[in-house]
């Protein structure tokens, strides 16, 4: 199969999930369906050179952040949204701007020269690792620091206070 | 062959999609779950870009990273203060958690 071919079936995995995510009125559906569009993502990852990048996707998404998701859902109750309706009332003002903003910005890319994604040779993810530890250290550092403070952060928001059920 | 423009569009999609998921879902997980296409689609983005223009540097690629280590973040904090608020409030409906809304 050509990598266009390819490329439409991961897209369709990815934008059927995301009208999933944003359409069905289950909340543990959805958090599933989310799962399906990203690893969609992670195929339209892998189809542009992007290999480290496609498996963080499937490792971190799918593996963590879907499952802390679905943890969250299950301590919180579910049952006042089972009944009614999930949208709130100006969802038609949403749709509204969600459709002009993707045509705005349709035409625009429609109108800018993009040309074809060429293929490449070389090993990716050496030469991504290499330039992470050397040219992006400190960034890589600060962001690492970042994700430990809002991890303790997290702990203690979520943790009940003294005197606190 | 895969143009710049078919990447940008699916990009511009499940943006948008996620644009509609934030604004209109009346369930906080469910807007953050939004939120996270939303920031995929930005990745796909900057992925597409970084394929694109140059192979050798990786600019684009290594802004994903960082993109998604801000994203793990942001949902961890997100679901902490989630939890808080239904423990203090019993809901989790947006509508109705407007208690810094002026």
């Amino acid at each position: 199969m050509t990598p266009l071919v390819l490329f439409y079936i991961a897209g369709a995995f990815a934008l059927g999930g995301a009208v999933g995510v944003v359409g069905t009125r289950n909340v543990v559906h959805a958090a599933l369906f989310l799962l399906v569009a990203l690893m969609g993502v992670a195929g339209i990852y892998l189809l542009l050179f992007a290999e480290f990048l496609a498996l963080v996707q499937v490792l971190l998404y799918g593996g963590a952040i879907i499952i802390v998701v679905l943890f969250a859902l299950m301590l919180t109750r579910l049952q006042e949204f089972s009944s009614g309706v999930m949208e709130n009332k100006q969802w038609p003002i949403a749709a509204l701007v969600s459709l002009g903003a993707f045509i705005l910005i349709s035409v625009a890319v429609a109108r800018s020269q993009g040309g074809a994604i060429t293929d490449r040779a070389g090993p990716g993810v050496l030469l991504l690792g290499e330039s992470l530890f050397t040219q992006w250290a400190i960034p890589f550092e600060v962001a690492s620091v970042l994700l430990l403070v809002a991890l303790i952060g997290a702990i203690v928001i979520a943790r009940s206070g003294e005197g606190e059920p | 062959m895969i143009t710049l423009v078919h990447v940008q569009v699916l990009s511009a999609g499940l943006f948008c999609i996620g644009l509609y998921g934030v604004l209109a879902r009346r369930n906080a997980v469910l807007v953050l779950l939004a939120i996270e296409l939303m920031l995929n689609a930005v990745n796909v983005n900057l992925v597409g870009i970084a394929a694109f223009v140059d192979h050798s540097k990786f600019l684009g690629q290594i802004i994903a990273v960082f993109v998604i280590t801000v994203a793990a973040a942001e949902v961890g904090l997100a679901l902490a203060i989630i939890l808080r608020l239904y423990r203090n409030k019993g809901t989790t409906n947006v509508d109705q958690l407007n208690l810094m809304k002026w």
